[in-house]
């Protein structure tokens, strides 16, 4: 057997830190507690060489020159456990959740995959390192050995089987996280290192210190041997932040949701995922309302703002997300100041992308998606899609789809474009009029003499109709309509005639014999407006 | 006077070893790919619509442009590619383009408002890139309106569609993208073909219809510039048998859809036109 763990130094800075990378270099102090009696909860190692101390106050702290003081964020160390986590998992399918700062995983057969425990050992540490934050790692033949050995030794240790004793006695007894009482009586016996507590007699030490005793006498030597408690793997990927003033720019926040989706594509890139989509969730800052309640200063309680963003295909890349994010609330801004910030993603298998040498040319989907965000950003959402037929006689019906674009080889395509037959004629195609343009119909012996629309009059030089639709009589919107086909000719501003005028039928003539602005409309005479529409012109 | 210049080019090419591999060969001009515009006529007369370039098509409402164009996306959409319509004003019938052809879950369609958010949502899809034919119509558009964008437009759209595999379709009223463009055809329309009867009434697979009935129209297609031909890349042997005089123009018949296809008795008749 075979087992390797991860320990998290520092982890409470360290979840900070891993949201604001920016503070890696400096000293920093957490604080924790209610105004005024915040406290020092954790410092980092330059912090402490400042001279920060555990247990300070908040004011105390503010006197060193160029430590930074962040509060502590609950929500910071859940999504920084969560992530340690997915490191396990993304190596190995057996982990104990051990602790909020370690886990230890079950790495017996990954020799064959990852050949060697030293490759485990760093592959753990670079994940670590995607992560954002710095972690001791150790591999040792059985669980607790390994966990002491993370928490005591720094980087990458790896115990081989029979030198555990050996290893752990350089390390000091607090390594094993003893309880107060017995801490102090190994230190008035003298007992400061592992290998001294190891080389006790136990009958004696049971005597004195009892079960206990016993159990880190054996912890000390590395003998202990025990079962691992598995974890359960979760398929929510979350990440959290908790904002002291609220944001309202789009700019600051892209910064904000730009960090977490770095952390959150890191997360699912080591799961080997990908995200099939990202809910966002805006904690939104409580306002004051207008009206006698505000006089009184009676806040709002705290809105919450949700958008879902679908991804044609599953992806991880963290840039590409924030730019559809951004797309996204450009056009739909939260409307308040924004104090806490949620992002979950729906993980899903990464898209594997199998190029074809006979298929077409094909856009990028996730370059597609976010063409196609931009350009519903310039004509909106309705107007940008896959026209797809209705199962209606209605004139005109149709509904749009999200334009989902996948690569197929067709027999067409195998055969080339070139060896098609194409035939001589083509199909008369239809332009429609969105609205239909309301028009004037003039009857000559019961057919449709001239066309009047647009401030245009046109002659009509043939007609064929009507044809008569109506449907959807049980609905609140039916219709019934008269259609016609209509050739019509306009004449040129010059030589318009009005209507009804003696000249009109002279003029018809002449405008039937010259080459005038000519035209194929379908116009229709709706029964229940009681009116005449040009629907459309073939072209 | 041979050996003179064969020594000459000796001296030549020893100096321009390692920098230009064959100087005294003589290089073919490119060869552009060119698709199927889905009518035989127009086929024959350009040679295809070439792509990584701008193709232009022109000519006054009911000229028969739409039907080019919807020719075409049927042509691509067929043949698995992804193709996208940006249209500026709204106007685009998926019930006719469908029962042209057109495979309308390989459409993206852009509905646009005005010209600028046209050219802007044009923008975009060229620069997005992989499609395999961009249309952008602006036959609705008055072509004073179309006379506003900047001529650097089409050169940039132009610029953007070349060395890559997407045919950039313009249609409009009047000519504006000029020499940007590698392929002008202009557009113009003919008599109207209208079916009457005797009885003033069809009788079609037992439907009872009104006397008469459109049944299509002539169009006449004219290369007003083709890049293709000026420098050769096709011959015109090769695409003009049929052609009009000059081998510049073609005329093509256009059939309305229930004349393409079986007549369903769909409509029924009334005896004139609507009360009102």
């Amino acid at each position: 057997m075979a087992f390797a763990s991860i320990f998290v130094p520092e982890f409470i800075v360290q979840a900070v830190v891993r949201a604001e990378p920016g503070l890696r270099e400096k000293p920093v102090a957490i604080v924790d507690g209610n105004p005024p009696l915040c406290r020092v909860v954790a410092a980092n190692e330059k912090a402490r060489c400042a001279g920060i101390e555990c247990g300070m106050s908040k004011l105390n702290a503010a006197q060193f020159a160029g430590v930074e003081i962040r509060p502590r964020s609950v929500a910071q160390e859940k999504s920084t456990h969560a992530a340690l986590l997915d490191i396990g998992w993304s190596v190995s399918p057996r982990i104990e959740d051990s602790a909020p700062d370690a886990i230890v995983l079950d790495i017996s057969g990954l020799t064959f995959l990852f050949s060697s425990e030293e490759k485990i050992a760093a592959r753990l540490m670079e994940l670590s390192r995607e992560c954002g934050w710095t972690a001791q790692v150790a591999t040792a033949a059985n669980v607790d050995t390994a966990w002491i050995a993370a928490r005591g030794f720094p980087g990458i240790t790896v115990i081989p089987a029979g030198q555990e004793a050996k290893m752990l006695g350089r390390l000091p007894v607090s390594a094993l996280s003893l309880p107060p009482e017995i801490s102090e009586t190994l230190h008035r016996w003298g007992i400061h290192t592992c290998a001294a507590l190891a080389a006790l007699p136990m009958q004696e030490l049971s005597e004195r210190l009892g079960q206990e005793g016993i159990r880190l006498h054996t912890l000390a030597r590395g003998a202990r041997s025990r079962s691992m408690a598995i974890a359960e793997a979760e398929n929510t990927f979350e990440e959290e932040m908790e904002l002291d003033d609220g944001v309202e720019d789009l700019e600051p926040l892209s910064f904000l949701l730009g960090r977490l989706l770095d952390q959150l594509s890191a997360r699912l890139r080591a799961r080997s995922l990908a995200a099939a989509s990202i809910r966002v969730r805006f904690e939104l800052e409580a306002t004051f309302e207008g009206g006698p309640i505000a006089a009184m200063g009676q806040k709002n309680p705290r809105g919450t703002y949700q958008r879902d963003l679908q991804l044609p295909v599953p992806a991880s890349d963290s840039k590409m997300l924030l730019k559809l994010l951004r797309l996204r609330l450009q056009g739909d801004t939260p409307g308040a100041p924004i104090v806490g910030i949620v992002i979950a993603a729906e993980a899903a298998r990464p898209r594997a992308a199998q190029g074809g040498l006979f298929l077409p040319s094909f856009p990028d989907p996730e370059k597609l998606e976010l063409t196609i965000a931009r350009i519903t950003h310039v004509v909106g959402e309705e107007n940008v899609g896959s026209p797809a037929l209705l199962d209606t006689h209605r004139p005109g019906e149709f509904q749009m789809r999200r334009f989902v674009a996948r690569p197929e080889v067709s027999g067409n395509f195998a055969a080339g474009p070139a060896s098609r037959n194409f035939p001589d004629t083509s199909a008369a195609s239809f332009r429609i009029f969105r609205p239909a343009l309301p028009a004037k119909l003039e009857l000559r012996d019961r057919q449709p003499a001239r066309l009047i629309f647009q401030d245009k009059r046109g002659e009509v030089l043939a007609a064929a109709g009507p044809w008569r639709t109506s449907g959807d009589w049980w609905r609140e919107d039916p219709w019934d309509q008269d259609e016609w086909d209509l050739e019509v000719c306009f004449p040129s501003e010059g030589k318009r005639v009005k209507a009804g005028s003696p000249a009109t039928d002279r003029a018809t003539d002449q405008i039937k014999e010259r080459t005038g602005e000519r035209g194929r409309y379908r116009i229709y005479y709706d029964a229940l407006r009681k009116s005449w529409f040009v629907r459309g012109i073939y072209d | 006077m041979s050996s003179r210049a064969a020594t000459l080019r000796l001296h030549c090419e020893t100096l321009l070893a390692g920098r230009v591999s064959a100087p005294f060969d003589l290089r073919n001009a490119p060869s552009v790919e060119t698709v199927s515009a889905g009518i035989a006529p127009i086929d024959r007369l350009t040679g295809g619509l070439p792509r990584g370039s701008l193709t232009e098509i022109y000519g006054p409402p009911s000229s028969g442009i739409t039907s080019v164009l919807v020719s075409a996306l049927a042509s691509l959409t067929a043949a698995s590619e992804v193709c996208a319509l940006v249209d500026a004003r709204d106007s685009f019938d998926p019930h006719s383009a469908q029962a042209a052809g057109v495979r309308l879950e390989q459409l993206l369609w852009i509905r646009c408002r005005n010209v600028d958010q046209a050219v802007r949502a044009t923008d975009l899809l060229i620069q997005g890139g992989g499609f395999g034919l961009i249309a952008l119509d602006l036959s609705d558009i008055p072509p004073q309106a179309v006379r506003y964008v900047p001529l650097n437009v089409w050169f940039r759209f132009r610029r953007a569609v070349e060395h890559t595999p997407t045919i950039f379709v313009i249609c409009e009223q009047e000519s504006t993208a000029k020499s940007c463009a590698s392929l002008v055809l202009r557009m113009e329309t003919q008599e109207a073909r209208w079916r009457h009867t005797e009885s003033g009434r069809l009788e079609h697979h037992g439907a009872h219809t009104p006397g008469c009935l459109l049944d299509g129209w002539s169009n006449t297609a004219e290369v007003i510039r083709s890049r293709a031909r000026r420098e050769g890349w096709i011959s015109e042997n090769s695409i003009s048998p049929g052609a009009g005089a000059g081998g510049s123009s073609i005329d093509f018949e256009t059939r309305t859809l229930w004349n393409l296809h079986s007549f369903a008795g769909k409509f029924l008749s009334v005896g004139g036109p609507p009360h009102r």
